[in-house]
């Protein structure tokens, strides 16, 4: 199973979950009347069940990318399709976990987690999935707690479980890990791997973090600073090993990361000080 | 001390133990009982062959007695009877000082300030009257008035927090009306109903709708957006946003608008009764306060606040139930 999976793209069950980006804009309306564009004619095409990051300086329009793709929001210009069909609202196929853990207060966790299963009304069918979604992001015992007796790091755990619960086709994550420590972020990888491969779901995340872009993804997307555009697209040709990570030591590892920072230096003009060497 | 003595210390815990402090009350009620056998009556003392104050320490003094003696047994019981022994037993020495003020010493004018065992000898002559049709009576106008007037505004505030439309048509109205005190309503009210009854209903509705209306929007108006967003992006409707979202996390305030529409209900009450009910605790009060009958007020006051800290206690617990996942985060 793990010798399949090595180099291979997609789950056998994945043949849904293409994102198509045409000449996407977006610009905002800001409430002095000025106008802020976050992404002019941006191109990309993500296949089904790939894992693609998203990789650019602070500000430069990568959440937004991931609402347009939600349906939170809408484009300006361009077209935006998943698996051919234009997105023109939210949806279950399409889970997104926010920067924010965002759990809803007045549930338990195990009430946050069960909450896209009762909305969809397949609690009754499902409900044995909550369980393992919990035990997955490591909240076992925590079922009953109210998000105001949790952790930072365990609330966008059980913000995590809360999107995966609802195997969407696509899941959009938007730094994800970013509130985590560095061993409970590396488990966390590892878990967010297992559920892409055993799903299919393809995988869209925002991150800032160099390593953990060349760790995960199939390809990376490096943008340029605010209005965002892909900069550069990298494809990751390290053979996964059994956690389905990367090696970190790899030295293709090291230059890809040589090779990233070099991009956003160069996009950013300057140094972005947040990146992690 | 030796190891073993320590070791054995847990395994030596006494469940039946005697808290003193559980005495406090009866303490209180044998000062208050000597002082009202020992000292003699004023000697202009109206009615002074009546003993209810008497036997109210007698019957006190039972339960406070059986209830400390449960308490050696009953380790919750204990605990609360403990903490508010002190309070309980300064609560009746003040009633033994306005037993000796008015009776025995007879301080203040006693058509104004009778003594306890008048106020309590009205419950003893007219406890069918008071606590069944006066009580019975405000009991149901104010369920009625409070639960037409609570179901109005939930509505109304869902739609008017929720809806543009409802918010740009209706908000301005509530805002013109809602404010106008209660007792104004009445010449209308009394017009536009058939029945008394059903003015009374109203003039309690009224408040306890405004109120409601006023802070159910304004709960759903403030759900944090993130909210909807989360909820859309796992597969929720508009519809399903406003039952699992919106109305969840409005519920804090709107407990806060039914908490606040009960207590000024309370004030509307006394005005509705007026209306040609003519019955009601409030109504009784007003009537025996006409007749200068003022045991008979001070019988139904102490009526009223009873019946008032039941009802909002109720409240609170329903409050405390359906909110839950607020403890530590908001105390109020
Ligand atoms: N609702 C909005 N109204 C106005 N401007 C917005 C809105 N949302 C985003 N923007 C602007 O769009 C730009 C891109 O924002 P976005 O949140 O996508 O950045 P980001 O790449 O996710 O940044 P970060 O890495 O810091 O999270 C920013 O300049 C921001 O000010
Ligand atoms: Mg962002």
């Amino acid at each position: 199973m793990v010798s399949a999976a090595i180099g291979g793209t997609l789950a056998p069950a994945a043949r849904t979950g293409a994102v198509e980006a045409r000449d996407v804009s977006k610009r905002f309306i800001q409430p002095d009347g000025g106008e802020v564009t976050a992404l002019s004619s941006l191109n990309l095409t993500i296949l089904p069940g790939e894992f693609v990051s998203l990789i650019g300086p602070s500000g430069c329009g990568k959440s937004t990318f991931l609402r347009l793709v939600a349906g939170l929001i809408s484009v300006t210009a361009g077209t935006l399709a998943l698996d051919g069909a234009p997105i023109n609202s939210t949806g279950a196929d399409r889970g997104l976990v926010f920067q924010d853990p965002t759990l809803f207060p007045w549930l338990s966790v195990r009430g946050n987690v069960a909450y896209g299963l009762k909305i969809r009304g397949v609690y009754k069918e499902k409900r044995g999935e909550i369980q393992r979604y919990i035990d997955l992001v490591g909240l076992t015992g925590f079922e009953k707690s109210y998000p105001h007796q949790l952790s930072g790091g365990m609330a966008q755990r059980a913000s995590l479980a809360r999107a995966l619960v609802n195997e969407p086709k696509v899941l959009l994550l938007d730094e994800p890990l970013g509130a985590l420590d560095a061993f409970t972020r590396m488990s966390m990888q590892d878990e967010i791997l297992r559920v892409w491969r055993e799903r299919g779901t393809t995988m869209i995340m925002v991150t800032h973090d160099v390593d953990e872009a060349i760790y995960m993804s199939d390809r990376v997307f490096v943008m340029t600073p605010r209005p965002a555009k892909i900069e550069r697209v990298i494809a990751v040709e390290i053979g996964r090993d059994d956690n389905l990570g990367r090696s970190r030591d790899d030295p293709d590892f090291l230059r890809l990361r040589a090779e990233i920072l070099r991009i956003l230096q160069f996009a950013g003009k300057k140094r972005q000080p947040e990146y992690f060497l | 001390m030796t190891n073993a003595a320590i070791q054995s210390r847990p395994t030596r815990r006494r469940y039946s133990r005697f808290d003193p402090r559980v005495m406090w009350p009866l303490a209180a009620i044998t000062l208050a009982f000597l002082a009202e056998v020992i000292l003699p009556g004023h000697e202009k003392l109206r009615n002074p062959d009546y003993t209810e104050f008497r036997w109210l320490l007698g019957i006190l003094a039972g339960l406070f007695a059986a209830l400390a003696w449960a308490s050696v047994y009953l380790r919750g019981l204990r605990e609360t009877l403990a903490r508010r022994g002190l309070f309980i037993g300064v609560l009746i020495t003040l009633l033994g000082f306005v037993n000796i003020a008015t009776a025995k010493l007879l301080l203040l004018p006693q058509i104004y300030f009778p003594s306890v065992s008048r106020v309590l000898h009205v419950y003893r002559e007219e406890y069918r009257l008071l606590f069944v049709d006066c009580l019975g009576g405000s009991f149901v106008l104010l369920c009625q008035g409070v639960g037409t007037g609570a179901l109005a505004g939930l509505l109304m505030g869902v739609l008017v927090g929720w809806s543009e439309r409802w918010h740009f048509w209706v908000n301005p109205l509530v805002r013109v009306l809602g404010p106008i005190p209660t007792s104004t309503w009445i010449p209308l009210a009394l017009v536009a109903f058939s029945t008394p009854r059903a003015a009374a209903v109203f003039v309690i509705a009224f408040g306890v709708w405004f109120q409601i209306t006023v802070l159910t929007a304004s709960g759903i108006q403030n759900v944090k957006k993130s909210y909807y967003e989360v909820s859309s992006t796992l597969g929720a409707s508009g519809i399903q946003n406003l039952f699992h979202i919106a109305i969840p996390d409005a519920l804090p305030s709107i407990f806060l608008g039914l908490f606040n529409a009960t207590c000024s209900s309370f004030a509307a009450l006394v005005v509705a009764e007026m209306l040609g009910v003519k019955s009601g605790v409030g109504w009784y009060i007003n009537w025996q306060k006409e007749m200068l009958s003022y045991p008979g007020v001070y019988a139904g006051l102490i009526v009223i606040a009873g019946f008032c800290y039941v009802f909002i206690t109720v409240q609170f617990k329903l409050r405390d139930r359906l909110l839950r996942w607020q403890k530590g985060v908001i105390k109020w």
